[in-house]
């Protein structure tokens, strides 16, 4: 098990090596000139050529990669062109804010998702199961910038109970903070719920007449026993695929989420440095959401042995 | 003990109402073997899900019958009533033994489930109790294998634990639906050895169902054969076997191969296909695949009928009768032998 750990973790390295190519070809390839941004329309050409040879950006492109490659491996991911503060600092300051809004959005689909998806399966042969079918399809279909701005308009304005944008940091109040991730996390969770209850009732619909169900029904043991225990059990199996799937994709949900509600966090972030063709800091938070998104897949892939003792990793 | 009385078992589906079991009755007594033979389809496995309440309901439903266990009809029990019967009076070992264990939590788990299902214990208690089971069942190193999973079994080994935890309760009855045939020959013989010494040491009842004489030959003291959701005879293993009085359990009979057999006969099989139990042949059920029948086949269905005290028939064919097709039948079978030499 340890053996294999290491040897996904060093898997990382070829993925995050191809990700930093495409991410730096797709920045740098993209029109739009930094020093040109920064100094304005009225700038006169020696301007711009000096702040670009200050900034590295007249050397050669694949001379600039592995400029930027050799610093990564030493932890340095550069210095922003913008605010000319190194991007670990920019990064670490704003990944608070996306976790937080990951966080409860995950704490909400899961709490929603899993008791839904058990009380269809229990009611299986009733109404109930077409009218969530429906359901969980038209959660997965809104589309997330509308169902903000109707929340927004909603709770924010109409029956202002809800803060519409901003962010309170856990450390400073734990009830601003949930108060102020409630309406996003929301957004966020409503399209997860109908994939995850969907995927969790269909593997629970599959093993609900499994001959071991039936093992466990001859026992004696309680319907709602056998659904929570015997079924639950082995229809999270490849649900927890989905989950980590999910995880890694509210990364990228979160850049939508966070510029309506302007929340502080990596997308946000993104989303500016984009704009101010801000290459250093565009690179890093790509490198690093990449990142995450491998850790979360071999995470999963780690809680399947724990889930199924019939994956062992050796 | 048990009584089924004219149970009638039918599944919805949406080409029509199957009737899978289609007025059924017999008895078993306490300590007593009975064996039910059929073909696949013939209704025997919805049968014996029936006396447990396992089919899925919906679609299975019960229009008809009684399942009558020490006064109790089952059929009308709540689902919380009939759960202090399952696993404790009456269990059930399945057909499937590489699927009927849970692949997710360890043998000893599920063992210790059947007992604190019933049995208000400590858990120290209840493991002591499901090594004991282990034992009896002969799993080797019973202590250690507690804590290993469904998968690091054999099939027969895993048919060992389900054995397990369906005495776990020391039940009255224990139904054994096709318990051997997804083993092989001889994790077959040692598991029927091992529910015929249960059965001696604890005095269960056995149900067991098979499409396999040999199995229900040399287990079962009363058979039941089934053909199309209904008993076509019944009675004692001798009279099934040495008194063969309805062409079906004899068409069986002649589709097993015999290494005493004089000559180089060839296997006999049944023609044609069990029927369509949605719309079932008029008559007589058996009557399309049937070489005795006759006319009146296709007009009369015949009732199970008592020939003597043990034994009950569903043919029109009398003793006699059957008796003279059968010789006439296996002289003309001769002589096409003959002429094909």
């Amino acid at each position: 098990m340890l053996r294999y750990t290491l040897r996904r973790l060093l898997a990382i390295i070829p993925v995050l090596l191809i990700v930093s190519i495409i991410v730096f070809m797709i920045v740098h390839l993209t029109p739009g000139n930094p020093a040109y941004l920064i100094l304005g329309e009225d700038s006169s050409p020696e301007a711009i050529e000096q702040l670009e040879q200050q900034l590295g950006l007249d050397k050669p492109k694949v001379a600039q990669y592995f400029d930027w490659l050799g610093s990564i491996f030493t932890g340095d991911l550069g210095q922003s062109i913008y605010s000319e503060e190194p991007v670990t600092q920019i990064i670490s300051e704003r990944i608070g804010p996306t976790f937080s809004l990951m966080v409860i959005s995950m704490l909400l689909t899961l709490l929603v998702a899993i008791p839904t998806a058990i009380f269809i399966v229990w009611k299986r042969n009733t109404m109930l199961d077409p009218l969530f079918l429906s359901g969980s399809l038209l959660g997965t279909s809104i589309p997330e910038f509308w169902l903000a701005l109707l929340l927004v308009l909603v709770f924010g304005v109409t029956i202002p109970i809800f803060p519409v944008a901003g962010y309170i940091s856990i450390s400073e109040s734990l009830m601003d903070w949930l108060h102020h991730l409630i309406l996003p996390g929301i957004v966020l969770a409503a399209v997860e719920i109908g994939l995850i209850a969907r995927m969790l009732r269909d593997s629970m619909l599959e093993s609900v007449n499994q001959d071991y169900t039936k093992t466990a029904r001859g026992k004696g043991v309680k319907e709602s026993t056998v659904l929570m225990k015997h079924v639950f059990s082995n229809a999270l199996i490849p649900t927890t695929t989905v989950i980590g799937v999910t995880i890694a994709g509210l990364l990228g949900g979160t850049v939508i989420i966070e510029t309506i509600f302007t929340i502080p966090g990596v997308g946000q972030l993104l989303i500016d440095s984009i704009h101010r063709r801000d290459y250093p800091v565009i690179q890093g938070v790509v490198l690093v959401i990449a990142f995450v998104y491998v850790l979360i897949n071999l995470i999963v892939d780690l809680l399947y042995a724990f889930l199924d003792p019939r994956i062992r990793y050796d | 003990m048990l009584e089924v009385k004219n149970l009638k078992a039918h599944i919805d589906t949406t080409d029509g109402v199957v009737r899978a079991v289609d007025g059924v009755s017999f008895t078993i007594k306490p300590g007593e073997t009975v064996g039910i033979v059929g073909e696949s389809g013939s209704g025997k496995s919805v049968l014996a899900h029936s006396i447990m309440q396992l089919n899925p309901k919906p679609p299975t439903f019960y229009p008809q019958g009684e399942i009558i266990f020490e006064g109790k009809d089952l059929l009308q029990l709540q689902d919380k009533e009939l759960r202090k019967i399952r696993g404790k009076e009456i269990a059930m070992i399945f057909q499937d033994p590489m699927s009927s264990l849970n692949p997710v939590f360890k043998i000893g788990d599920q063992l210790m489930e059947a007992i604190l299902t019933h049995h208000h214990l400590p858990k120290s208690k209840a493991k002591q109790r499901a090594i004991e089971l282990l034992t009896d069942v002969g799993i080797p190193d019973p202590e250690k294998r507690m804590n290993a999973y469904p998968h690091q079994f054999s099939g027969g080994m895993r048919q060992r634990v389900l054995i397990a935890i369906a005495l776990a309760c020391n039940p009255k009855i224990l139904i054994a639906d096709e318990p051997t045939t997804a083993l092989d020959v001889t994790i077959q013989a040692q598991i029927l050895e091992l529910m015929k010494n249960i059965q001696e040491k604890y005095g269960t009842a056995i149900i067991i169902i098979s499409h396999d004489l040999g199995v229900i030959a040399q287990m079962a003291e009363k058979v039941l054969v089934m053909y199309s959701g209904r008993i076509v005879e019944k009675g004692d293993v001798e009279d099934i076997f040495y008194r063969t009085s309805m062409p079906y359990t004899w068409s069986l009979l002649r589709s097993l191969p015999r290494i005493d057999s004089e000559s180089r006969n060839r296997l006999l099989n049944i023609e044609g296909h069990p029927p369509n139990l949605i719309h079932p042949p008029s008559g007589c059920n058996f009557h399309p695949r049937c070489p005795f029948a006759s006319e009146q086949c296709k007009m009369v269905d015949p009732e199970l009928t008592k020939r003597s005290p043990e034994h009950y028939v569903a043919c029109i064919l009398s003793e006699m009768e059957f008796k003279e097709a059968k010789k006439r039948m296996e002289n003309v079978e001769r002589e096409g032998d003959l002429n094909h030499v």
